[in-house]
């Protein structure tokens, strides 16, 4: 069954279109995401579905609810935690909790165990007295995921939940979503830039970029399209270089973009000093070489044969760093 | 009735508020010094400078003007301080509830209000010790009214200025440039009797009404209006701040 289906859904800021015409559907208990770079239109689409904005264009259901006409309806079956924290930091942990338990109509006696079963899954049990704004990020953005589960949604939105965190806060992070999506049957729709977390976490992730859905597919569908390695390499000569290459069966994928070769292989480290060799056969010499794990910017050159932003891979070499991004600010 | 959701949630809101409020010691000690100091320092510096129209101790006209103020100021900043919540994101997790926008308006009107409220009964208190005279038993309930009726006004107000702003850098220039403006053309530290023009431009003044209602109630002299055709005015200058208010903060969008 599809918990989550939307039909052209469209939302315009004046002249930006920032959600075009955009059609999927989730099914109930799994873990959908939304993966695409800054400005895709991830957030605009989470808060069309939550009904904090209402589509310029299109529809959409949640729990066979109409996002529009039945906005109650549909803010009574989900929950979502926002990219932007939206906890209040004079109130402890526990109080934040309390309070959304009572605007979601739990009596009392509800209210205590569920406060204790969701502080529990997020281990935050002794912070519970504490005021938020002494907790850490990675904290507050337990609470959240905590707070987001307090009245039993059929569906949780995740508006990148580990953005700006350490490594092992994200690991811890996404324990407690997969375990709420085991324990508590909860579906999860979840918006990332990063590819380890989709992969991590996702059945099945949708690219999306300047609003429009490119494909969607699981992660290592995805991935295989590219090649379990990257090599990125600059040389005096591309094209006598590409031509050489070509010829090889190993190679999955050539792209020759801004200066670059990208290649798409397996065992990466060992194919370094063969490309050095082809390149000397040629008599072509090699300026620079890397291999990586493909990135999100690698998918999108592989689908879409452009890197994701011209203007933004110059200012970050590899997506899934934004050094403009900060969360938890406060 | 208690456990519906809308209830719940203005009284969420409400106590949120007193939460806050209680808890933010400085913000408690400094709205209850500020207006302290101006009753003090206004008190004694102006006491011989300026002359009142029915005559009297200035300490006594002072005092009315002194507790309108710290309501004002008050409730004001819990108006705009939805801004806080915009800027921090928490109005999104009160938006996207099941709940009303309504009652969302009616818990926050209700939680500034009432933070206010406490203010200003604090300096009333402190006045009376200090000797201001209550005229009646009735005057000082009038008094209560409008100390309501002051607090909702610039609760909406407050809500006015918050969906017009999206952060709070204009908000001193509001406070300076509008607020501290009319309260002193209100009549709140200095009679406006003195002079034909000043007295023409309190009427055009919604804090003159409130100001000097509240002095014709409390101390009952030195007034210009009759006390009960002050409050017709204010109710109905509460009642377009506050439906002006709600209809704005209920268009914002999160
Ligand atoms: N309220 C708004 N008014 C005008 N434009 C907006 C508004 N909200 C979003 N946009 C624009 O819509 C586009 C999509 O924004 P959105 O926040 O959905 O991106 P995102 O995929 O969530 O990006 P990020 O990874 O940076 O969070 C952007 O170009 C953004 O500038
Ligand atoms: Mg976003």
């Amino acid at each position: 069954m599809d918990i989550i289906k939307t039909k052209n859904l469209t939302k315009k800021f004046s002249d930006l279109t920032a959600v075009d015409n955009v059609t999927f559907s989730v099914h109930k208990g799994e873990i959908f995401g939304f993966l695409g770079p800054n400005g895709a239109g991830k957030t605009t689409t989470i808060k069309m579905l939550t009904t904090l904005l209402n589509p310029t264009a299109g529809s959409a259901r949640i729990s066979e609810f109409d996002i529009i006409k039945q906005r109650d309806k549909v803010r009574q079956n989900i929950g979502i935690v926002f990219q932007e924290p939206a906890l209040d930091t004079e109130l402890t942990g526990e109080e934040n909790l309390e309070y959304h338990a009572r605007m979601y109509g739990l009596n009392r006696s509800k209210r205590k165990d569920r406060i204790e079963e969701v502080l529990k899954l997020v281990d935050l049990e002794e912070k519970r007295r504490v005021f938020v704004k002494n907790y850490s990020g990675g904290m507050k953005r337990r609470l959240e995921i905590a707070r987001g589960l307090m009245h039993y949604p059929n569906v949780l939105f995740l508006d990148e939940p580990t953005l700006g965190l350490d490594a092992q806060t994200r690991r811890a992070i996404w324990a407690y979503i997969k375990k709420m999506n085991k324990e508590e049957d909860t579906t999860i729709f979840l918006t990332t830039h990063y590819m380890d977390e989709a992969e991590y976490l996702c059945d099945r992730v949708g690219i999306i970029d300047r609003g429009k859905i490119l494909v969607i597919n699981s992660i290592s569908n995805l991935k295989s399209a590219v090649g379990k390695d990257v090599i990125t390499l600059s040389c005096t000569d591309l094209n006598k270089l590409n031509k050489k290459l070509q010829e090889q069966k190993w190679i999955s994928k050539i792209k020759q973009h801004d200066g670059f070769l990208t290649l798409g292989v397996e065992k990466g480290d060992e194919k370094i000093p063969i490309i050095i060799e082809l390149a000397q056969i040629v008599g072509v010499k090699i300026k620079s070489i890397s291999v990586r794990k493909p990135t999100l910017d690698d998918v999108f050159l592989s689908y879409t044969g452009h890197t994701i932003r011209d203007e933004e891979v110059k200012s970050n070499s590899m997506i899934g760093i934004h050094p403009q991004y900060t969360r938890g600010k406060r | 009735m208690f456990n519906t959701r809308e209830f719940q949630a203005i009284y969420v809101m409400w106590l949120r508020q007193m939460k806050r409020f209680l808890r933010s010691k400085s913000r408690l000690v400094s709205t209850i010094i500020q207006p302290l100091f101006f009753l003090f320092i206004l008190g004694s510096g102006f006491r011989t400078v300026i002359t009142l129209g029915e005559g009297g101790d200035y300490l006594h006209f002072l005092a009315p003007g002194i507790v309108a103020m710290s309501i004002l100021f008050s409730s004001m900043f819990t108006g705009v301080s939805v801004l806080w919540d915009k800027q921090f994101g928490f109005l999104q997790e009160v938006l996207v509830a099941p709940i009303s926008r309504f009652s969302i308006i009616i818990g926050r009107t209700l939680g500034g209000a009432t933070t206010a409220l406490i203010q200003g009964l604090i300096i009333l208190i402190i006045a009376i010790g200090l000797g201001v005279p209550i005229s009646s038993f009735f005057g000082l309930l009038l008094t209560i009214a409008f100390m309501i009726l002051i607090a909702f006004s610039a609760v909406g107000f407050g809500l006015i200025i918050a969906s017009k702003m999206q952060d709070f850098h204009g908000f001193p220039l509001i406070m300076n440039l509008i607020i501290l403006p009319l309260l002193f053309l209100s009549s709140a530290f200095f009679p406006v009797t003195s002079n034909e023009t000043m007295k023409i431009i309190a009427f055009f003044n919604p804090l003159f009404y409130m100001v000097d209602g509240l002095r014709g109630s409390l101390i009952g002299f030195n007034n210009i209006l009759p006390p009960l055709v002050n409050l017709g005015l204010v109710f109905v200058i509460c009642i377009v701040m506050m439906t002006i208010g709600s209809y704005l903060f209920n268009k914002s969008e999160a």
